[in-house]
């Protein structure tokens, strides 16, 4: 009995673990490695971005967190100008799921106020971490 | 019947949700099924089969009729939603009835296995499903919602 009681210690502490790592995780962000080539316009978006930064939102149907990571931006991007926020139906834009390595929604990619890529943030994400990314932005200004 | 207006365009278009389900229940739920995995880890023998089996037939449940439709989530409707606020927002209830399903095989295996005489089958079907189920109830993260939205993609980019 004692050897039972400690596996299932044991299977509880590894799945505290896993989730405990997997919510770190989420809404983290994550900066661009590499040249900072990948650049956006709003034709490719099909919406005008912002003369700031733009918060780029991949999203899914079905999805959950999602719908909260768009309120969350939407109500960022209302409150300060020069910051947009688009979203996607990563469906409907494979060509951007494919170019950027998306491997899950809503992933949110982090663009600079000439459309460069600089980063990403995936999983669900609160207002603290998306003022986080947009203060990385404004640590690490692009190379000319 | 009147026209309804109509609503303007927007740039890009946001994917819609269907109306669904309260998103606590399947939490709930999977912690109720966390409890009972965790007694069939403690069961000896054929005593814990049995246990599983009980679990399994749960699923069973929980697939046919989605995870609102399991007895823990019938649980949940009657003893802890009428505690609650209602729900700030509804979530798709495939992925959480997928997950069911999911369940359904994991368990439904380890019996099964237990059946033909491998040893150990039925520790290890538990505790596969007790990590999903504690992943889901805890930290939100239900395992089988995300391989269904996996199978969304991949059949989207084939498409």
């Amino acid at each position: 009995m004692g050897l039972r009681v400690l596996l299932v210690l044991g299977v509880l502490a590894v799945a505290v673990v896993a989730g405990l790592l997997w919510r770190s995780r989420n809404g983290r962000f994550v900066a661009s490695r590499g040249g900072g080539d990948d650049r956006l316009t709003g034709a490719d978006l099909g919406a005008p971005l912002g003369s700031a930064a733009t918060f780029l939102q991949l999203s899914s149907e079905a999805c959950a967190p999602c719908r909260s990571t768009a309120a969350v931006l939407g109500a960022l991007a209302a409150a300060r100008p020069g910051l947009a926020h688009v979203e996607v139906a990563a469906e409907e834009r494979l060509d951007l799921v494919r170019r950027f390595d998306v491997l899950r929604t809503p992933t949110v990619l982090v663009l600079d106020g000439a459309g460069a890529v600089r980063g990403r943030l995936s999983g669900a994400t609160t207002r603290q971490q998306a003022v986080a990314a947009l203060d990385a932005l404004d640590r690490c200004p692009a190379a000319a | 019947m009147p026209a309804q207006p109509r609503t303007p365009a927007q740039p890009a278009p946001a994917p819609a949700a269907p109306a669904g389900i309260d998103p606590r229940g399947p939490r709930v739920g999977a912690a109720l099924t966390a409890v009972l995995l965790v007694v069939v880890l403690l069961l000896p023998g054929a005593a814990a089969t049995a246990a599983l089996a009980v679990v399994a037939a749960l699923f069973a449940v929980g697939a046919a009729r989605g995870a609102q439709g399991s007895v823990q989530g019938l649980l949940y409707r009657r003893l802890v939603r009428p505690r609650l606020a209602p729900p700030a927002e509804l979530e798709d209830a495939r992925p959480p009835r997928f997950a069911q399903l999911v369940g359904l095989v994991i368990t439904g295996a380890g019996v099964l296995l237990a059946l033909l005489g491998v040893p150990g089958a039925v520790p290890v079907a538990a505790a596969l499903a007790l990590v999903a189920a504690v992943l889901n109830a805890a930290f939100g993260l239900c395992l089988g919602c995300e391989l269904y939205l996996l199978g969304v993609r991949v059949r989207h980019a084939r498409a």
